[in-house]
């Protein structure tokens, strides 16, 4: 056998979907968390209930880099529809296990090859009954993989265990099976690829968890009152989450509830009820994904100019139209950062871990109601629907900011002198008043029609002029609300990246292949729109910065050289998307590509 | 509109709340003279303030088009929210969860519920939203100039239009298609009857769809269009006459005759009586309310008054269990999880 490789391999497992290989992968992925060392999941799924190919993608990496990677070492074919292809994906020198009821060619001799009797040995479970034999078989491949690169026992149990929510009967079923696949392994295979797990405590202290629940989890941190939404992938778990947490983690004594989370009839009523109950002064949410959003966006130009707190979280698929509606991108900023007719500038929070959506989940009400503007939250499937390794989620760490509310007892003291879109601050933002308040001057008119400052209806061409200005000036003071870029200045770089989102593990991989190979390049990640001062001080301090992104037309790139214009000739755009996670190696392709010819034949060796 | 002004050293005329009439009083109308929504604008008005409903307490909604210009001609000292085209459903269903002891008045138009907003329409409806939800019903678009609305009849002429050769769609019908819980139908010519319903609506807890021929002036007030005021005047035929009678003026209640009247009582005690015209009449009926408004249509009868009631079905936001404190008065405390939480969910993650 040639030198062992540790810890540092991809897996991919092709299945059928909805035969239950999901739980059989997610075992996988949290037994090799729980046994200390770095991994990350992907799971590459139709947009389809059952019958058609779907792939789990597994990458462990002792330092930590856990973007997609492109090519798998390990393969296990369960899908005789995707087998050929599967076989021809296996990485030159890697492993291919397939369920030997498969009677197809093999037709590699650079990797190794192992068959596995799934068939045979479930029908041998005892306690599976027959109708579950398709679902737990699957299970059967976790045990013969454990078996052969060395996945601990005891760990699958704990994955299973908690998967069942520590229910003894389909835990031990689902067990048993995992064992009896690592006990046929055993007597039957014979160990001849290098691939290998060693337990680290790499992963002591974090947890694993997905997007969507920590963004639902950081409303509820947040103080979520209202959400609407109405059924999207990827977006559906982020409202099924609330569904699932709220009842807890905001139980009453009396039984009563502090909040209502609606199922709308589409995603303009979705938008519209949020909407109606930021107005009335309820943190209110929404979530959808990029269909979704092209219909929410006359509210979202209603919420801007009628200035509403409201909070959107798009996560984001791929496409224009339907698209791939299983597939990851970030293809939605240049609509949403104008989204809706007429002038209109949108904030744009961007989180690029699990952490960051549980941070913006409880920040995007603060930033929304301060403003009193839609705050769209740009997640995406990747971060949104697989499970990511993270560190814990931290209690917020201030009050929350309510915004400027005039209640009974100030207009008492106003004597009820006050107009809802006055200005009186100079920062933008008028103070406003919540249906319910019992005050003579307490009500105004809320439209979405032109308005002057005491919220009457005006077509006076000075009164449309002065309030559009306003907003823009309301805007500029967005930019200290919002949370601020991450800079990493490195001394003497080639160049600086400038990225985004759910890309960081892949640019960060790619920074550091590079790094290694002798080419320094200076970092700074987004976190939100509007631009603050960091953006263009990063861009000014370097010859060229390099825009990374998931989408086809560079779409931040373009929101850059709008907004700084002079800079622009410095910027470069490196954009690709074709439904997948990100993947250093295209990144690190695209950064050669627009680095001088000295630079990038430096790294030549890579 | 009539209004008694105070007499010199005479005490103003005040409700049992203490305040008058002009406290209920709007923006004056820019809509155009003799428009059927500014006589519904005025009973509105009269409505609240005979019920003595503190302004504060109502809530204004309406999407777009005339008729959802109007809730600025009423009910100054009330917030409002003139949203989008066909949307004012879906704003006012979030809204008001905020405070559920607001009374919610929507005023829509044929276009914004029949067309566009055909779609939030229905599952307001079918949600039981506490609200009152007007449609001012002219048959046309007056704000875009005189297009034909989906309520226009078979037949109907209008100048730059043509022939309207499409059936129409009929509010009551897809209320009570879509389980209304109040659907009634008045005349804005006949002011007594569109306030005594008015009020039973206001009082209704759930959905309560009413709505009201109103006259279009300006582009369909020809003599034989069903949705003008000659047309109306000649053929309203009303189900009965009813009277609201709030829930502490029992007395009012021997003023009627009896034997001949039903009375429908609301969630809040207050009371509809409803006195018997030529028709035998039961409006808590779905079936017969459907035949009604089938023989009707058949027939091309302007058939006003209650339609259907139905007063013991849980609104919305009752469905949701909120605290008895409004939700928009709840305060940090209330509404962020302990801190102590924190390592709990932690741990519920893998």
């Amino acid at each position: 056998m040639t030198q062992k490789i540790v810890n540092d391999f991809s897996i991919m497992i092709g299945t059928v979907n909805g035969s239950g290989s999901s739980t059989a992968n997610t075992t996988i992925l949290r037994a090799i968390f729980k046994m200390g060392i770095p991994v990350s999941g992907k799971n590459l799924f139709p947009s389809n209930i059952q019958g058609q190919p779907t792939w789990y993608t597994v990458r462990v990496n002792k330092d930590g880099f856990l973007a997609r990677d492109d090519q798998p070492h390990i393969v296990i074919a369960m899908n005789p529809a995707s087998y050929t292809r599967d076989l021809a994906d296996v990485a030159p020198g890697g492993v291919f296990f397939y369920a030997d009821d498969i009677k197809l060619p093999i037709n590699r001799n650079d990797v190794t090859v192992y068959p596995m009797a799934i068939k045979q040995i479930i029908r041998e479970q005892k306690d599976v009954p027959p109708h579950l034999r398709d679902l737990v078989a699957n299970m059967v491949y976790v045990g013969v993989l454990a078996e052969m690169i060395g996945i601990d026992l005891e760990r699958i149990y704990d994955a299973l265990a908690f998967h069942f929510k520590k229910r003894e009967k389909p835990t031990m079923m689902n067990f048993n099976a995992v064992k009896a696949g690592a006990e046929w392994a055993r007597a039957n295979l014979t160990k001849s690829d290098p691939f290998v797990l060693e337990p680290m405590d790499k992963t002591n202290g974090l947890i694993m968890a997905d997007g969507n629940t920590a963004a639902a989890l950081g409303a509820i941190y947040g103080g979520l009152q209202f959400a609407a939404w109405y059924p999207i992938t990827p977006a559906s778990s982020l409202a099924e989450a609330l569904n699932d947490y709220l009842p807890m983690l905001r139980k009453r004594e009396d039984g009563k509830r502090t909040y209502a989370v609606v199922q709308a009839e589409d995603e303009l009523a979705a938008l519209g009820m949020a909407i109606g109950a930021g107005w009335a002064g309820l943190r209110a949410m929404t979530s959808t994904s990029g269909p979704g959003l092209s219909l929410m966006a006359e509210f979202a130009g209603l919420a801007y100019y009628a200035e509403v707190p409201v909070v959107i979280w798009d996560v984001q698929r791929i496409g224009p139209s339907t698209g791939l509606p299983t597939r990851t991108s970030q293809g939605d900023l240049t609509f949403v950062a104008h989204i809706s007719h007429g002038d209109k500038q949108s904030v744009i929070l961007l989180p690029s871990s699990i952490s960051e959506c549980f941070e913006f989940g409880w920040q995007a009400f603060d930033i929304a109601e301060r403003l009193q503007m839609p705050v769209f939250v740009l997640s995406d499937l990747d971060l949104g629907m697989n499970q990511w390794m993270s560190k814990p989620f931290e209690y917020p760490n201030r009050p929350m900011d309510r915004g400027k509310i005039l209640r009974e007892e100030d207009l008492e003291k106003l004597d009820g002198n006050w107009g809802r879109y006055l200005d009186v601050d100079d920062d933008g933002i008028p103070w406003r008043t919540l249906p319910g308040i019992m005050h003579p001057k307490a009500a105004y008119f809320t439209r979405g029609t032109g308005h002057d400052e005491y919220a009457r209806y005006s077509e006076d061409p000075n009164v449309y002029w002065r309030l559009m200005q306003r907003l823009k000036k309301k805007y500029k003071t967005v930019e200290q609300y919002v949370p601020r870029p991450i800079v990493q200045q490195v001394e003497g770089a080639e160049a600086g990246l400038i990225f985004y989102g759910s890309t960081e593990p892949a640019v960060e991989e790619a920074r550091a292949r590079l790094a290694a190979a002798g080419l320094k390049l200076s970092a700074l990640r987004i976190r939100a729109l509007p631009f603050t001062e960091e953006v263009p001080a990063f861009i000014e301090k370097h010859n060229t910065v390099i825009v990374i992104e998931m989408n086809r037309d560079g779409q931040m790139c373009q929101l850059l050289c709008a907004a700084y214009p002079a800079l622009a000739p410095k910027l470069r755009s490196v954009a690709y998307v074709d439904g997948l996670p990100a993947s250093a190696k295209w990144v690190q392709e695209g950064i050669l590509q627009h680095l001088s010819q000295p630079a990038s034949e430096s790294v030549q060796s890579l | 509109m009539t209004q008694t002004l105070p007499l010199a050293g005479a005490p103003q005329q005040v409700n049992a709340i203490g305040l008058t009439r002009k406290d209920y009083l709007g923006n004056p109308t820019t809509l155009c003279q003799g428009c059927g929504h500014n006589s519904i604008a005025n009973q509105i008005i009269t409505a609240c303030y005979e019920m003595s409903i503190p302004p504060e307490k109502i809530v204004k909604f309406s999407g777009i088009g005339c008729s959802s210009k109007s809730p600025n001609y009423f009910l100054n000292r009330s917030f409002g929210f003139n949203g989008l085209h066909g949307r004012m459903p879906s704003v006012a269903t979030g809204a008001l969860f905020a405070d559920i002891t607001l009374h919610a008045i929507g005023v829509s138009g044929d276009g914004d519920t029949a067309s566009i907003g055909m779609g939030q329409f229905k599952h307001v409806v079918r949600r039981n939203v506490d609200m009152l939800y007007i449609v001012e019903n002219n048959g046309v678009y007056g704000l875009t100039k005189g297009q034909f609305s989906a309520t226009a009849e078979v037949g109907l002429e209008l100048k730059k239009q043509g022939v309207n050769q499409y059936m129409p769609v009929d509010i009551c019908m897809e209320a009570i298609a879509a389980n209304a819980t109040f659907v009634a139908r008045s005349f804005a010519g006949d002011p007594k009857q569109v306030k005594e319903l008015l009020k039973a609506a206001i009082a209704h807890r759930g959905i309560a769809v009413f709505d009201i021929i109103s006259p279009c002036v300006t582009f369909n007030n020809q003599e034989n269009a069903y949705h003008s005021y000659t047309w109306g005047k000649d053929h309203e035929a009303p189900l009965h006459e009813l009277l609201f009678v709030p829930a502490r003026d029992e007395i009012m209640i021997e003023d009627i005759e009896p034997g001949a009247t039903l009375e429908v009582e609301l969630h809040d005690g207050s009371v509809i009586v409803l006195k018997k015209l030529e028709r035998d009449y039961n409006p808590t009926h779905r079936w017969e309310a459907l035949k009604m408004l089938e023989e009707a249509q058949r027939n091309n009868w302007l058939v006003t008054g209650l339609i259907y009631v139905e007063s013991n079905r849980p609104s919305f936001t009752d469905t949701f269990h909120l605290v008895d404190t409004p939700l928009n008065r709840l305060t940090e405390k209330d509404l962020r999880p302990a801190p102590e939480t924190i390592e709990m969910v932690n741990r519920m993650m893998f």
